[in-house]
């Protein structure tokens, strides 16, 4: 950063201007969380500002609410199976784009990104429909489909950023030394790629967890994801015990990419290392 | 090519792509046609489908006002919420891209944040600051500028708000890729060549600095048309946008032959718009902001 530039941008004010406007905006995307995540904790019953006191009265609501409970179980049991299969789809998709080189390579870059290129409801509709016509009622299965057609993309596009970082010349050390491919994948690729799939599956599964919009088109009568169940409590009113559910959402998609996060990085530093 | 491709020439791209493509193919291809199909059919008084080449449930989209009003609404409410997301949008960006805050991957890391949280909370936790016992009200209240709660919430501008809310971090993210890969060699040229640094700005960043906008305007543009969730929590009986036609239409009244036919607008439109950006800016763009 040159000194003549700093001089000028701090000479004209117009850099304290852009640092509130930057707070204030910073604020408005993260108030209204932060009065979900309060609300929770106020033990009144109607769940609005002023707060009354501190109480985890409604979280303790949600772990006796059987309905809850198993949205929880739903979306986790989702989540988790999405993630493993959508990544597995996506890691090897991207290793076949990052490193080779084939006639065709553009359109199968499109058809890959081609699921969140096309709006989310007409995805859900196009994939209900269809299954319905091949006389597959909605099912957890319908709800699996759904959910990694959706994710594929993304996992696609996170996992294909950090394998372009792998060096090759450690693969070609590898095989050069006498192992087969498949010793080699194993043994060095697949070591050397595990932040990239770990950062596709924390990605999978958050997005996974967090669904509504297709979510409510594919899920069958009965089951409720822990959106959907948010979404179905919402018909009433605001209550507390949703926005304990919220806080325990928020903790649950924030906090496990970050683990993640942290994780990668302890991984990739011990790999450094050796 | 490396290693892997000696090994075995060229069929190992072929495999390695062949589940996720045929996947998306299954899942996504083949259904998509399978509904231009079906919009053609006929929903019966009785509730089955009637197979055949009927026009009618396009007559009916095409030529009711009641869909084009609709229509119209839905490009309305997203399109002002996108140009909300790009005016708030752009300075955070910029104060991130060229700040010498230490913890720059800190206010980065905000950025990403609201991705990770559920839509439906974002969107839901706006009852929590409008409604008539929300924070606003509150506050108001308490100061005694007013007697009774005031009424905010469920109507168009809460759904511009709750679109505004929802789409921003892709807006912000987008315009700060592009931002990040300008030369800043290129600015601190400008100036020294005598430019002020709002002329540099102007002349040099911002310019630069379009593919970003364009990319997260068109994200948030085809976001915001497509969703049915935020009209549902925020807004009104009279602020539906279409994708709320088709969730009706599907979910509600099972008329599977309409939904396919309002879908398939709703694809032609948003896919007509994403294929014109893609042509002449490439969707690398957008891609990036992944990295």
């Amino acid at each position: 950063m040159s000194a003549a530039r700093a001089g000028i941008r701090r000479a004209t004010g117009g850099w304290v201007w852009i640092r509130t406007v930057t707070v204030l905006v910073y604020a408005f995307m993260f108030a209204p969380i932060v009065a979900v995540m309060l609300l929770a904790f106020n033990p009144s019953q109607f769940g609005s500002f002023p707060m009354h006191g501190f109480s985890l009265r409604w979280f303790l609501a949600l772990w006796h609410d059987d309905a809850i409970m198993r949205a929880f179980r739903t979306s986790l049991m989702l989540g988790a199976m999405t993630s493993v299969i959508s990544t597995t789809l996506g890691v090897l998709a991207s290793l076949a784009m990052v490193r080779y080189d084939f006639p065709g390579k553009r359109t199968a870059s499109t058809v890959l990104l081609a699921p969140i290129l096309v709006p989310e409801v007409v995805l859900a509709v196009s994939l209900l429909l269809f299954l319905r016509f091949l006389s597959v009622p909605k099912s957890f299965g319908l709800l699996l489909l759904g959910h990694v057609i959706f994710t594929l993309p993304f996992v696609v596009l996170v996992v294909q950023a950090r394998l372009v970082a792998i060096r090759r010349e450690y693969e070609e050390a590898a095989l050069s030394l006498g192992a087969n491919p498949i010793q080699t994948f194993f043994a060095v690729t697949l070591p050397l790629m595990l932040p990239a799939v770990l950062a596709g599956m924390l990605f999978s599964f958050t997005i996974s967890f967090d669904d509504i919009t297709g979510t409510l088109f594919w899920k069958p009568g009965g089951v409720e994801t822990v959106p959907t169940q948010i979404f179905a409590m919402l018909r009433n009113s605001i209550s507390p015990e949703i926005n304990a559910l919220g806080t325990v959402m928020v903790i649950v998609t924030v906090a496990v990419p970050l683990l993640g996060v942290a994780i990668a990085r302890r991984l990739a530093a011990r790999l450094r290392g050796r | 090519m490396a290693a892997f491709a000696e090994a075995d020439t060229d069929r190992t791209p072929a495999l390695l792509l062949a589940p996720a493509l045929t996947a998306i193919t299954l899942l996504m291809v083949i259904p998509a046609c399978f509904i231009v199909v079906y919009s053609f059919w006929l929903r019966t008084g009785t509730g089955a489908e009637q197979v055949g080449f009927y026009l009618k449930n396009w007559e009916e989209v095409l030529t009711d006002p009641f869909y084009r009003d609709i229509l119209l609404q839905t490009f309305k409410i997203a399109g002002i919420s996108t140009i909300v997301c790009a005016l708030l949008g752009y300075i955070p960006a910029y104060f991130v891209a060229y700040t010498r805050f230490r913890h720059k991957s800190f206010l980065l890391l905000l950025i990403m944040l609201p991705f990770w949280i559920s839509y439906i909370i974002r969107t839901m936790s706006w009852i929590n600051i409008l409604g008539t016992s929300g924070a606003v009200n509150a506050v108001l209240l308490w100061l005694g500028v007013i007697d009774h709660p005031l009424d905010m919430l469920y109507n168009q501008t809460t759904v511009v708000l709750g679109l505004v809310h929802y789409l921003l971090p892709f807006m912000i993210l987008n315009i700060y890729v592009s931002l990040d890969g300008i030369d800043r060699s290129l600015t601190d040229a400008a100036q020294s060549l005598g430019c002020t640094g709002w002329q540099a700005f102007r002349e040099v960043t911002l310019p630069l600095s379009l593919p970003g906008l364009a990319a997260g305007s068109l994200l948030c543009f085809v976001l915001g048309s497509g969703t049915y969730i935020t009209p549902m929590i925020l807004g009104g009986p009279t602020d539906a946008m279409f994708a709320n036609l088709v969730y009706e239409a599907i979910v509600t009244q099972l008329n599977w032959p309409l939904g396919s036919a309002l879908s398939l607008v709703l694809l032609i439109l948003l896919g007509g718009l994403v294929a014109v950006y893609t042509r002449y800016l490439g969707i690398d763009q957008i891609a990036r902001s992944f990295r």
